[in-house]
């Protein structure tokens, strides 16, 4: 077997804590050893990481796939570039391809298209009812021994709270999770950005931030009376925040995640109808922001997801209410995660694990840590490096990123997957 | 410009809204648009200062009064206008905004005037054009010359706009003769308040530097102008009251109501009117107190002020 010794390396191992300068080896597709004392072993092939920060690759639990039905907005390989070189080497995809991840072949494709490709690797999600459209449940359990690693309606939340219940409960039979977009529909409904004093001084329709929360309390309540597993996306109202730290503390099996944009902006990147920053759930206030931080900081958010949402210009550039709603993530998830340990709110290896091992221990998977007989996927990193987000150099076939122009820290200079580069900066 | 100087230019590219535009700006305009006034009234309507200007009325959203005035204006100052009104249903087959605005371009405007159903349109289409963009109104966003209009018709009528005491009422949510009303008049420190049912007063209105009434009566006392708005039955999706009778009982302008405004109070509206539905028949058409009609005599006077304005700041011949 072909060995690879990366030494010079600064060990980062957010799960275990470990931040040690060291040696890494890699033995064909697995991590053979790494440490202090490792030495690079005889014949292997060496790689000089001059003093880098080596780490786990990253895993991004939501991500929008356009392949199959939209591969004008994106590909399996347009988002595999995108997430290599961002650093990602673990994606999880959500549902809403066209046809649905709601049948055993589509998911079958998708998998084996992105095996094909070898870049990140894709493990999708499985739609909670069929076509996403929240009248029938999916095959779940069958989707699940074909490798769904969890069930999400996607964009849409699942609405109707006995299909929700059902849901639920029927998951629970095979130990699967739940992942709920939560916003009340029939308040969102034709709402483009939060309610409140922007909106109206932008003449747009609002959507109420209680249609977070609104949702939050329902779903808590509906998992007590199941005793399901649920996981909620992209949390980013206080009040959502409150609700499930309070959740957590009862002890039910609730988890979240959160999303760069939520953390790292608020409502007034809107400005003049930029429809790059029409987002969903949409762009809060400074409060909500500073709220989400917390979450993070204490751990009632579990983990980071991009959020990625790939969107031709033709979406995006219409009048706002009638943009499509998402921004690609994938290449500035590590970057703009890594402004929550500039800014001094986390430690380096705390905000790292949010896009490391817990995304990974939420669903189990081998991923996201450094461990000796796993699979070699990592990335190298340099933390401090500045560089501007310039969406006109995004490798991503639709480059609708809210970020862009923002200049931030932290850079990936090379990803490995299964022991093989495929990626390296310039 | 060094502070003291009179104002003489509009400093800006396109006229999209009325919120940061001074009162320096704002005075430019009406001052302006005075001027036009006694010309309109004469036999001989019409100047050649724009001559040889062309004018493009692009509406994507229906409009009688606000593009003839419109047309009017730019034919009073000898420009060549065009209308197209284009059915937003068969926008939507194909060409995007952005498109059409592209054609128009092509085929050199001087100034586009540009309504349409979205908020924030007009704002992208004159991102992507070489001329002046004048915004006839947005979505609920705003209509700056209906605005301009009104302050000129409280000008003439009261002498002053400053310390006057203003009611909007009615369907503020999807007005954006509201906001871009609320906007001048502030600047121009007469004081507002906004009086609707709780479900037609978008949230977070008051930081906009209002008093927000639910009560006719209450919010009507003392008044010295009552502008009522339009209900926009076409932009209401689900129920913001129970009925149009209910509506009017409550919130609908007559005499009994209008007795809590000041006497000598001046009745608004930007038209076109629902009798019977915001505003009772006999106070429209009440001589001695509504200015209806002359605002929209106004109106043409600001447009032509408006148009005059952007067109002096357009460069002379392209060079290719």
């Amino acid at each position: 077997m072909s060995k690879t010794a990366y030494i010079n390396a600064r060990l980062l191992d957010p799960a275990t804590g470990l931040d040690t300068s060291g040696t890494l080896v890699t033995d064909g597709e697995s991590i053979a050893d790494f440490g202090e004392k490792v030495k690079a072993p005889k014949g292997a092939k060496t790689i000089d990481c001059q003093g880098k920060c080596l780490m786990p690759g990253l895993v991004d639990m939501r991500v929008q796939l356009r392949e199959p039905g939209e591969e004008y907005k994106g590909t399996l390989e347009s988002a595999g570039r995108a997430a290599t070189e961002g650093g990602v080497t673990t994606m999880v995809c959500l549902p809403n391809t066209t046809p649905v991840i709601d049948d055993i072949s589509v998911l079958e494709f998708v998998a084996r298209r992105a095996r094909k490709l070898g870049l990140a690797k894709v493990y999708p999600y499985g739609a909670v009812t069929k076509g996403l459209a929240g009248e029938e449940l999916a095959e779940m359990g069958m989707l699940a021994e074909a490798g769904a690693l969890a069930f999400t309606d996607g964009i849409h939340a699942i609405s109707d709270a006995r299909m929700m219940s059902r849901a639920l409960s029927y998951a629970a039979n095979f130990g699967l999770i739940i992942v709920q977009h939560a916003e009340e529909p029939s308040l969102a409904a034709g709402g483009c950005m939060t309610g409140g004093e922007t909106a109206t001084r932008l003449g747009l329709s609002g959507i109420p931030a209680a249609a977070e929360v609104i949702m939050v309390e329902r779903d808590i309540r509906l998992v007590r009376m199941t005793g399901g597993r649920l996981h909620f996306a992209h949390v980013s109202t206080s009040d959502a925040i409150d609700t499930i730290r309070a959740a957590k503390a009862e002890g039910l099996a609730i988890t979240c995640d959160t999303a760069p944009p939520y953390f790292a902006l608020n409502e007034t990147a809107i400005g003049d109808y930029r429809t790059f920053a029409k987002l969903s759930p949409p762009l809060r206030t400074e409060a909500d922001r500073e709220a989400v931080i917390a979450g993070l900081k204490d751990g009632t958010i579990d983990a980071i997801a991009s959020d990625h949402a790939p969107h031709d210009e033709e979406s995006k550039r219409v009048p706002f209410a009638q943009a499509a709603s998402g921004g690609v993530g994938l290449e500035t998830l590590l970057s703009v995660t890594l402004e929550l340990y500039h800014n001094g709110h986390l430690g380096l290896l705390d905000a790292l694990k949010l896009v490391t091992s817990a995304p990974a221990d939420l669903f189990g998977l081998t991923a996201g840590r450094l461990q000796k007989g796993d699979p070699a996927d990592l990335v190298l990193i340099d933390p401090d490096s500045a560089w501007k987000i310039d969406a006109d150099h995004m490798v991503s076939i639709s480059k609708n990123t809210p970020f862009d122009g923002r200049p931030v820290q932290g850079r990936t200079l090379m990803t490995i997957v299964d022991g093989r580069p495929v990626f390296k900066s310039d | 410009m060094n502070q003291g100087d009179l104002q003489t230019r509009f400093p800006h590219r396109h006229l999209l809204g009325i919120e940061g535009l001074t009162p320096d700006v704002l005075s430019l305009i009406l001052d302006r648009s005075e001027s036009y006034v006694e010309q309109n009234r004469r036999a001989d309507k019409n100047k050649s200062t724009l001559y040889g200007r062309t004018i493009v009325n692009l509406f994507f959203e229906a409009s009688t009064r606000t593009r003839t005035s419109f047309e009017l204006a730019g034919k009073r100052l000898g420009s060549d206008v065009i209308n197209m009104s284009i059915d937003t249903s068969s926008v939507k087959k194909g060409e995007t905004l952005i498109d059409t605005a592209m054609t128009l371009n092509a085929m050199h405007p001087d100034v586009l005037v540009v309504r349409h159903g979205a908020s924030g349109a007009v704002q992208l289409l004159s991102e992507k054009v070489n001329c002046a963009v004048i915004n006839a109104g947005d979505g609920r966003h705003e209509h700056p010359t209906q605005a301009l209009l009104d302050a000129l018709t409280i000008r003439r009528r009261k002498g002053r706009i400053s310390g006057l005491l203003v009611a909007i009422c009615g369907d503020i949510s999807h007005s954006r003769v509201a906001r871009s009303n609320i906007h001048l008049l502030n600047t121009m420190g007469a004081r507002v308040r906004l009086i609707a049912p709780r479900t037609l007063i978008p949230s977070g209105i008051e930081n906009l530097g209002v008093e927000v009434f639910n009560d006719m009566n209450e919010g009507l006392k003392d008044c010295d102008i009552v502008m009522m708005l339009r209900l926009q039955t076409e932009r209401m999706q689900g129920g913001f009251f129970p009925s149009i009778r209910e509506y009017f009982h409550f919130f609908g302008l007559d005499y009994e109501k209008l007795a809590n405004a000041r006497e000598d109070a001046l009745i608004m509206h930007p038209g076109p009117m629902n009798r019977g539905v915001e505003i009772a028949s006999e106070v429209a058409d009440d001589i001695g107190r509504s200015a209806i009609r002359e605002q929209v005599e106004m109106g043409v006077a600001v447009r032509m002020a408006c148009l005059e304005l952007l067109m002096d700041n357009l460069p002379g011949d392209e060079t290719s």
